[in-house]
């Protein structure tokens, strides 16, 4: 999944390049990025139906496993799914169905593919909105703290700390705090089965459940904003603008605050956009360990069946917000960087 | 300088401090307050579709479904015989086409209302006329000709042809009052509690939430005596190892599927009584004895040689079932026989001694010698074709079983010199290519039921696949005599002359092997025994608990005394805690960073 997704941002990485040396007009920029992200998005959506279908499985000997079914209710249940009909049909009927912006409906579920997902939206954007911006701010202080006192004990075991728990899988990493807190916290799902009725109690319940899942993946994440971080204010810290700025008599803190942080940071505000999105289709692991209702959770399923309509529209919200995060990332750099509208 | 820098440490500290103590300011007087000891709260580890009961179709679904309606008759917990549900009596017609059940008087609905055949002929007829009603149960109605109730207490079902499995409908029947308006069956609103809510179980459905939990409450007008078990909780996990971890820390009461080392832990945890219980499943080796469709027109790529029985004995014989289950399963299965699991022991088939195939190395390889398989290069042998006799073996890679058990078979096999090839794949994988026919040998097993019919109408002519990947029985078994048996214990009304036509036709199968059962797998689970007891086993001695043919395992137990306290860790104070911690650690950072921030300001 992530392998097409990776190209396609790789590609768009590489035009954005060009633009910036050449330098475009705004609309016609903001245009031509749109429409790239649009064309990126039917890829997917084909290459998702094409790629889905080559997995093996029978979705409806999966459905009726263990369980009295005669021949004549399978042939029913291939007919009600629409698996009878030959590829190029299921593709037309699907890709029609898109446009008028239905997704089709599950197999296994029989629900519209839109409203399971638009479910587990929220409890995804909870988890990896949180554990986003912590990691950022944890990240970006890290990062900073060690770039200013490069080779220090800090900075060595800082560094050693986050590439450590940057490699560690994020499932047994939840599985080991699942177990080495000892209940502390709910092992399974969003919300207690008994849960105050009122606002604050909800949120609070919310919370505590969100504790592990979110530290998990806060571990394996902070890793690279701060290593970006570290890196892009090293190549900062040679610059001759900083030694002006010491030689005005301003503090070392204020230094690296004033003037160092502000222009390392434009490549780590990119790729935290760049990042998220794929963030979310990285939360599978962590919602299987912690039973997290979230989108992680939904593939999960839909890839035992396999339940090809819930998985095909799973993967188009996936990749697109890679897609999506990728056009952010792109507009917010010209916005942020001076340098790329001058030209 | 310094100074300052102290007393920010020092806040930092604090800010630390505070929300680390309160979960246990908070913890005592929460978990004081809540009593949840008749709350029964199991995980489950499989998903729910659908808790509407004509489209419910995965097992954890139609398990919940048999808390909430009541069945026409049911499995006993004693021995898996049929006993009296919704009818109270039965009785065939002396042609065996028509029977006749008597509804049990005075049973009502949760919502009141009366109990009556109406209700149940309304349930079987809608499976009838409504394809999309038939999905979960439809082949139960196949061979019905017309249900219909004369009176209240009659319910009377015609059928085509005899049918002795008429006492083990696997239907629950739903009230017509709540049914008979819904049109469409795969309407969403049909898995609400506003629907499934109105039950005759000994539990009722009062919340659904979609992968997270459903939860019953103890019907009290249940008409066996309302459960002792207050409440039913069934707890979504995705992950077995966190459920266990919830057993263990008191989040959970019940688990089951468990492996053999989660099961081997939890037997000398405090607290929890584990359960290890004659299976309902079987596993087995399938032997592609030539593969075909209804047409029985060859389909697949199987090795011609399989369609030698010779050959298939004689992997029978090389291959030791004993210490797979020793070794593989660590010892939680039971040696084999027919296809029918030793829990349903009237339908069980034992080999004698003079038929078995005992693990002997050297009967097989003369066997292979007898059939013309000559010793070739390598120490593998070579068939009067010239085919080398060497197989693929299918199995899953998702499986400890698959991966281990393929070691051991491939070994065993090339001592009679026969090659094997290992091809691990996905579970998906395995049922394509097991269903089309493109397999040697493969490694599967299916759940039974109470109730052979169904398990022996796999292996018969009319379960070949009409086109090549829609077969229902991959073991692709066609042969006459054994349909001849099969049919007459289909036919038989006589429990003991039923069960001796299902032994005699498992016998055949047994004979000619075209798969071989390898054991019978021990169902592993484990419950809080300081919260709960006396949950009743199917069979009684030495049956599971949970995902029972029937509600008798949780609908028995019972809270234990004192047990109340749910042991959840800081469960209900701990959220209040931490949640209030967290308030305090963004609070005191907004402060320090205001503060610092106002303070450079001013010196800049």
């Amino acid at each position: 999944m992530t392998t097409s997704t990776t190209s396609t941002t790789g590609t768009n990485t590489v035009a954005d390049l060009d633009e910036r040396r050449s330098g475009t007009s705004t609309p016609r920029f903001l245009l031509g990025k749109i429409g790239g992200a649009l064309a990126s998005l039917v890829l997917v959506v084909v290459l998702g139906f094409l790629l889905f279908r080559m997995i093996p499985g029978d979705p409806v000997a999966t459905m009726t496993r263990d369980r009295p079914t005669s021949p004549q209710q399978l042939a029913d249940l291939r007919e009600r799914l629409g698996i009878d009909k030959p590829l190029w049909q299921q593709f037309v009927d699907y890709f029609g169905g898109l446009l008028r912006g239905d997704l089709g409906e599950s197999y296994s579920f029989s629900r519209p593919v839109a409203t399971m997902i638009g479910e587990r939206l929220w409890p995804t954007i909870l988890l990896v909105g949180t554990a986003t911006v912590l990691a950022v701010i944890l990240g970006l202080w890290l990062g900073v703290r060690a770039a200013w006192r490069r080779n220090s004990t800090f900075d060595r075991v800082q560094t050693g700390i986050a590439l450590t728990l940057w490699s560690v899988p994020q499932f047994w990493l939840g599985l080991i705090l699942l177990i080495a807190t000892q209940g502390l916290f709910p092992s399974r799902g969003m919300r207690s089965p008994d849960a105050p009725e009122h606002f604050f109690g909800q949120a609070l319940d919310i919370a505590w459940h969100l504790t592990l899942p979110c530290l998990t993946l806060l571990a394996v994440i902070y890793a690279q904003y701060m290593l970006v971080m570290r890196s892009s204010l090293l190549e900062e810290m040679g610059a001759e603008y900083l030694t002006t700025a010491r030689a005005k008599g301003l503090r070392d803190d204020l230094v690296r605050r004033r003037h160092a942080v502000p222009n390392a940071l434009l490549p780590t505000v990119t790729l935290v956009f760049l990042q998220f999105g794929m963030v979310v289709s990285g939360t599978v692991t962590v919602e299987a360990v912690f039973s997290w209702p979230g989108l992680g959770q939904l593939t999960y399923q839909a890839l035992r069946g396999p339940d090809l309509p819930l998985l095909q529209g799973v993967f188009i919200v996936l990749a697109g917000s890679v897609i999506l995060m990728n056009l952010l990332a792109e507009v917010l750099y010209r916005v942020l960087d001076p340098r790329v509208r001058a030209t | 300088m310094l100074f300052s820098r102290l007393r920010r440490v020092r806040a930092a500290f604090a800010a630390l401090a505070v929300p680390l103590l309160m979960p246990v300011a908070f913890a005592q007087p929460a978990q004081a307050q809540s009593d949840n000891s008749g709350v029964l709260r199991v995980a489950l580890v499989q998903e729910i579709d659908h808790l509407n009961p004509f489209t419910a179709s995965f097992a954890s679904s139609t398990m919940v479904g048999r808390f909430a309606w009541e069945f026409l008759t049911l499995p006993s917990a004693e021995d898996a015989t049929p006993t009296g549900g919704i009818a109270e009596s039965w009785e065939p017609s002396p042609d065996g086409l028509t029977w006749t059940f008597k509804i049990r008087p005075g049973m009502k609905w949760s919502d009141d209302q009366p109990i009556t055949a109406d209700d149940a002929a309304f349930t079987f007829n809608r499976i009838m006329d409504d394809e999309k009603a038939a999905e979960a149960n439809g082949s139960y109605v196949e061979n019905f000709e017309s249900v219909t109730a004369p009176d209240e207490s009659t319910l009377v079902i015609k059928i085509k042809e005899r049918q002795a499995s008429m006492t083990a409908l696997d239907v629950p029947i739903v009230p017509e009052h709540i049914w008979s308006d819904i049109e469409d069956m795969a309407d969403p609103r049909t898995d609400s509690v506003e629907v499934v809510g109105v039950g005759s179980g000994p539990f009722l459905i009062t919340e659904y939430r979609p992968n997270e939990l459903v939860r019953l409450k103890a019907n009290p007008g249940y008409w066996r005596g309302k459960s002792k078990v207050e409440e039913l909780q069934f707890l979504k996990f995705d992950n077995s190892e966190a459920a266990v971890n919830a057993l263990q820390n008191g989040e959970v009461d019940f688990v089951n599927r468990l492996t053999q080392a989660q099961f081997d832990t939890l037997k000398n945890a405090d607290d929890i009584e584990t359960n290890q219980a004659n299976g309902r499943r079987y596993r087995e080796l399938l032997m592609n004895p030539g593969a075909q469709n209804i047409e029985r027109q060859p389909i697949g790529d199987g090795h011609p040689a399989l369609r030698d029985v010779r050959v298939r004995k004689a992997i029978a014989k090389a291959i030791d079932p004993q210490v797979l289950v020793d070794r593989v399963l660590g010892g939680y299965g039971e040696l084999p026989g027919g296809l029918v699991p030793p829990i349903y022991d009237n339908f069980h088939y034992t080999p004698a001694d003079d038929v078995k195939y005992t693990f002997d190395p050297d009967a097989a390889k003369r066997e292979l010698d007898a059939a013309g398989y000559r010793e070739g290069p390598g120490g593998i042998r070579v068939g009067p074709d010239g085919r080398k006799l060497e197989f693929r073996l299918t199995a899953r890679s998702s499986e400890d079983y698959g991966q281990r058990a393929t070691d051991y078979i491939a070994g065993w096999l090339k001592d009679v010199g026969i090659g094997v090839k290992k091809n691990l794949v996905s579970d998906n994988e395995v049922d394509e290519t097991t269903s089309s026919g493109h397999y040697d040998l493969a490694l599967s097993g299916w759940g039974t039921n109470p109730d052979p019919d169904y398990i022996l109408a796999k292996q018969t002519c009319a379960s070949l696949p009409a086109s090549s990947g829609s077969s229902s029985s991959n073991a692709f078994f066609c042969d006459e005599e054994y349909d001849r048996l099969y049919a007459q214990q289909a036919a038989e009304t006589d429990e003991a002359k039923r069960g001796e036509f299902a032994r005699e036709a498992q016998a055949r199968y047994y004979d000619q092997v075209p798969s071989l059962v390898l054991d019978y797998d021990n169902a592993l689970e484990a419950y809080r025994s300081d919260r709960f007891t006396n949950f009743q086993r199917q069979p009684v001695e030495d049956g599971q608990i949970m995902e029972q043919t029937g509600y008798w395992g949780f609908y028995n137990a019972e809270p234990v005394a004192g047990g109340g306290d749910s042991g959840g860790g800081l469960s209900a104070g701990a959220w209040v805690g931490i949640g209030a911690g967290a308030l305090v650690i963004v609070a005191g950072a907004a402060t320090v960073l205001l503060r610092r921030r106002a303070s450079t300001e001013d010196r800049e």
